[in-house]
């Protein structure tokens, strides 16, 4: 039962969308069941602490919850959000280093000669290489002397010795989260590096990092197709709101960010009031919650900082991206939708189910199984976040010999449908009854719970609000998905961005460079 | 983005555990050593160290029931009646390594169709309206070495889709339509197979460590694909249900009920015949350096391989030690190295496969902008080598060892886990005790063991490197790795005649 390289694409490009998508999925079972077993605690500094016990196993999982993602990257430093994420594993003035008080003057010296360096690159006229070339000399050697001081990845060596699984986080655009397990008897040990990297955060081998960062886009974006589609798609579909902004950031301007930057972003976003901090598993409220309290107590407080206020004008152009190249077709288009906020939400999460769960669903069984020229077809939403109006997104994977252009009209002709007839007494049922299900199968997972947790706790200001979103599924009737669909689902409000093939040019075979 | 790339994550092959959290016990030998380092520790004031780490609570993971039936089928069951569901599976021996060459692809055509044709009495699609309708799902899915089909639903329902599960398995009736959309699907995935270059080396990779035709690693063809029929599906069916099926169950549900409902589904077949043994050879890849050209990415893919090791291979443990201090976490000498130190990767990691029943590939893997290609390289392969000329410290071995043995627990910290796990070591024919066994196996890796695998199994120069990238845009060129003549492999996509679609590069 090895893992198999699958060849069956469309399984990567659903994976590639999950992850994309902003965690919508879970919503709400007993909800005095966990009234019983959750634990809420606001402390002075405005962080939020939840305890939820679920003893099933001498394990907990955790997950920190910062209402700061890349839309709160400043002007021209785009994936700044996501480079501090990478400094938040370096260490703390305690833990990574072995002298913090000489590495501190040394990182100081890093950032003066990369001021220098910046400075004369950035010179519009009167660029002087010879100076230039010594500037540059002279950064990598004060990096050089600050990494006398370092004790590399000390931080996550620690938690990884004391057990830690899982160990990662993610950036959105709306939001970071960082999250890992433990085994229970390790928990103090825990709020002790968490709060630690919260509150104390060094910008250690920044440099580095960003060359990693760097590597990172080359990887998700600039050398993957589907990347590459998304990322126009966004920077077409949107003309002022950050959602359109490369969200791992432009070359130009990631590979830019200064570390003073990543610390600026992070004494503005990292305040208590910003912040929730969940653990679910193996763990007693009465105990932990003190525990949780010495060391949090740590992160400083603050002002919640002021929302991005951009907002989307409307739309009243079509738009369309055309990617010639060697890759097989792709279809994908998107129409704006309102934010999580909006009384309709649940009608989206309707719609998209009704069109995309399942061999049941009307794009599978129009475009894959009765015109067969799909190999898949999916609608899904809020894309590429929910903080904000986001998208209504369509994808489809064309069948050998058939074209972007004919995914295009078959899945308009389901759009139609929704906006002439009304969808049938099983469609909408079907959408309650799986809704209801996937959220209480999403309760018997430690880690999922506490993200969950985390974001709805964020999202509406309380945890309770993932159960009661079922009351807004029920709600959903046959009217409102015809009125959505009317109201969103028109051609100026639509972006469209596919990949046409183009053949390969003949005699093109190179040997990796040498001569 | 996350911080890391999740296939890094595996790219360990960490061992399962299932066991008591006890705290470690260290081998005497190293007492003397670790308690210098941590009294060193304390004087210097670390403050993580000063934080207690109590006794962890009593655990005892709950076995599930193993019944085994006349016939010589195993049914495990589970009980978990955390939340209001029941699931199941029945695994089937026999996967894609046992097909015939010439119609490769037709074991994943028939994990395909075999659910979407149905059964004589409710076809797929009318399953699927009876299923979707309920939150409920029967799948069916194919693997190397086997198939399986799969069931869950909430508990009310859950007589009712037993019996559909059931139905499928013993009277599936596949579908001609069903099997021209699994061809269609599959040959999507073949057209397509060149477009992403991660794609492309894990592949092609492989291909080097066992062969382009081995049956671990042949890749289904348009021709092959087109050639399957009907009948095929239907013959591989009636073989492989012979075998020694094994079923699990978990969940929110009576066990003996449910013992009783098994067994009657069961019982009745005639005695399982055992899996004719497989006479495969591995010889490993031939030495050299090649080279997938791909001119829309600025970044190469580098894949440095050999022919791994399998679980009953007694160095296993050790292996597992290493395979820690080279590329399994973030102090593992890859990461530290390569992506900490130089900068040069965001994903980076490496380490000997262990397959249960054969060889698996050792494999390191580093993503690097196209310049820095040659650099990458060579600083993968001098971590590679250094595993025999760089002396393994007490320090790394206490801390891969650290690693692996604190986060055992979370290979059974689940009922489903647990459940998983007794499978897998049955389809295998492992004993019940088989990861109590090496979890103290684990404990006992000294460093003179890790310097004999090392020497054992690590042999630079029996690796091939495969390189996928942007030709122009390497520079210097691989021909400065110096380790013989590039390699050029042609990845063309044959194009039968009268296929619609123009399969190409």
């Amino acid at each position: 039962m090895q893992s198999r390289t699958s060849s069956w694409i469309w399984k990567s490009f659903l994976a590639l969308i999950l992850m994309a998508m902003a965690c919508v999925g879970a919503r709400g079972q007993d909800l005095k069941s966990f009234e019983q077993r959750i634990t809420t605690k606001v402390l002075p500094n405005g962080l939020t602490l939840i305890v939820c016990e679920r003893p099933e196993a001498p394990v907990f999982s955790y997950s920190t919850f910062i209402d700061a993602g890349d839309v709160n990257d400043p002007a021209g430093d785009s994936g700044l959000a996501h480079m501090f994420e990478h400094l938040a594993f370096k260490g703390t003035s305690e833990i990574g280093t072995n002298d913090y008080a000489a590495e501190k003057v040394a990182l100081e010296k890093v950032e003066a000669a990369n001021d220098a360096y910046q400075a004369e690159y950035l010179k519009p006229v009167g660029q002087d290489p010879s100076k230039l070339a010594e500037l540059k000399k002279a950064f990598a050697a004060a990096q050089a002397e600050a990494h006398k001081f370092v004790v590399p990845n000390e931080f996550t060596e620690v938690a990884e010795r004391n057990g830690a699984t899982g160990l990662n986080a993610s950036t959105g655009l709306d939001s970071t989260q960082y999250f890992w397990s433990m085994p229970e008897n390790r928990l103090e040990l825990w709020a002790w590096l968490e709060s630690a990297r919260l509150a104390d955060t060094v910008p250690r081998e920044f440099y580095k990092e960003r060359d990693v960062v760097m590597e990172e886009r080359r990887m998700r974006t600039d050398s993957s197709p589907i990347g590459r589609l998304f990322e126009q798609f966004l920077a077409t579909a949107y003309v002022a709101h950050p959602y359109g902004r490369s969200s791992i950031g432009w070359p130009s301007e990631v590979g830019q960010i200064t570390a003073t930057e990543a610390m600026a972003f992070h004494k503005k976003y990292y305040v208590g009031s910003n912040e929730v901090v969940v653990v679910v598993g193996d763990v007693k409220a009465s105990e932990t919650m003190p525990i949780l309290e010495k060391y949090f107590s740590k992160v400083p407080g603050g002002p919640k900082p002021e929302e991005m206020t951009t907002v989307e004008p409307v739309q009243f152009a079509e738009k369309t991206v055309v990617i010639r190249e060697q890759t097989q077709p792709l279809y994908l288009e998107g129409y704006h939708r309102p934010d999580y906020r909006d009384p309709d939400d649940a009608v989206y999460d309707a719609i998209s189910d009704i069109l995309s769960n399942g061999r049941v669903s009307r794009l599978y069984r129009s475009l894959v199984r009765d015109q067969q020229i799909a190999a898949g077809a999916e609608g899904f939403s809020p894309y590429p976040g929910d903080k904000y109006p986001g998208l209504f997104a369509f994808f489809a994977v064309p069948l050998p010999g058939h074209t972007p252009a004919e995914m295009r009209d078959a899945i308009h002709k389901e759009i139609e449908k929704l906006k002439v007839a009304d969808v049938s007494d099983a469609e909408l049922q079907m959408y309650k009854t799986r809704s209801r299900a996937d959220l209480l199968r999403g309760l018997a997972n430690n880690q999922g719970l506490a993200n969950t947790l985390a974001e709805y706790q964020t999202r509406y200001g309380d945890w309770r609000e993932l159960f009661k979103q079922l009351d807004k599924v029920d709600k959903v009737t046959k009217a409102d998905i015809r009125r959505v669909a009317k109201q969103v689902f028109v051609s100026t409000n639509r972006t469209s961005a596919e990949i046409d093939t183009e053949p390969q040019a003949a005699g093109a075979t190179k040997d990796g460079g040498a001569e | 983005m996350r911080y890391l790339e999740m296939n890094q994550m595996e790219a360990s092959p960490r061992s399962h555990k299932r066991g008591l959290g006890h705290p470690i016990l260290i081998a005497s030998a190293l007492c003397a050593a670790l308690l210098a380092t941590v009294a060193l520790n304390a004087q210097q004031g670390k403050p993580w160290e000063k934080i207690p780490v109590p006794k962890l609570h009593d655990f005892k993971p709950q076995q599930p029931r193993r019944i085994e039936l006349k016939n010589g089928i195993v049914v495990f069951l589970q009980e978990d009646h955390e939340l209001p569901f029941v699931s199941g599976s029945v695994m089937i021996p026999g996967g894609s390594r046992d097909e015939d060459a010439a119609k490769a692809g037709l074991v994943s055509l028939y994990g395909q169709t075999w659910r979407t044709s149905g059964t004589g009495k409710l076809s797929g699609d009318a399953m699927d309206d009876l299923l979707e309708a309920k939150a409920a799902h029967i799948e069916t899915g194919d693997d190397i070495d086997s198939t399986s089909l799969a069931w869950d639903s909430l508990k009310g329902d859950a007589d009712q889709v037993f019996a559909l599960a059931m139905d499928l398995l013993f009277h599936p009736k596949f579908s001609a339509e069903k099997l021209a959309l699994a061809q269609q699907q599959e040959a999507t995935g073949i057209v397509r197979r060149n477009d992403d270059e991660g794609e492309i080396a894990e592949r092609e990779a492989s291909k080097l460590v066992y062969g382009a035709n081995s049956p671990y690693t042949r890749q289904p063809e348009l021709a092959t694909i087109g050639a399957v029929t009907l009948k095929d599906l239907d013959a591989w069916h009636q073989q492989t249900l012979k075998g020694k099926l094994i079923v699990g169950i978990s969940g929110d549900f009576d066990a003996a009920a449910m013992e009783a409902r098994v067994r009657a589904a069961f019982e009745g077949l005639p005695t399982a015949k055992p899996a004719p043994a497989r006479h495969d050879e591995f010889a490993g890849p031939k030495p050299g350096v090649y080279f997938i050209n791909k001119e829309d990415v600025n970044q190469s893919n580098v894949e440095i391989v050999a022919l791994g090791t399998d679980r009953r291979n007694p160095d296993v443990p050790a292996i597992t030690v290493m395979n820690e201090i080279l590329g399994g976490g973030f102090a593992s000498r890859l990461f530290q190295k390569v992506r900490t130190e130089l900068g040069l990767a965001y994903a980076v990691g490496g380490g000997f496969g262990m397959a249960y029943d054969h060889p698996a590939a050792f494999r390191a893997e580093v993503l690097t902008k196209s310049p820095s290609t040659v650099d990458a390289t060579r600083a993968a392969l001098a971590e590679i080598a250094g595993l025999k000329s760089a002396p393994f410290t007490e320090v790394e071995l206490k801390r891969a060892k650290d690693n692996i043995l604190n986060s055992f627990l979370f290979r059974y910290d689940s009922k489903d886990k647990v459940l998983a796990e007794r499978e897998r070591l049955e389809f295998y024919g492992y004993p019940a005790d088989y990861l109590e066994t090496y979890k103290s196996a684990l404990e006992k890796v000294t460093l003179a063991d890790l310097t004999a695998v090392a020497k054992k199994y690590i042999h630079p120069e029996k690796m091939a490197i495969l390189v996928v990238g942007n030709a122009p845009e390497i520079k210097p060129g691989l021909d400065e790795l110096k380790l013989g003549a590039i390699q050029p492999v042609d990845i063309t996509i044959p194009k039968p005649a009268g296929m619609p679609g123009g399969a190409q590069k």
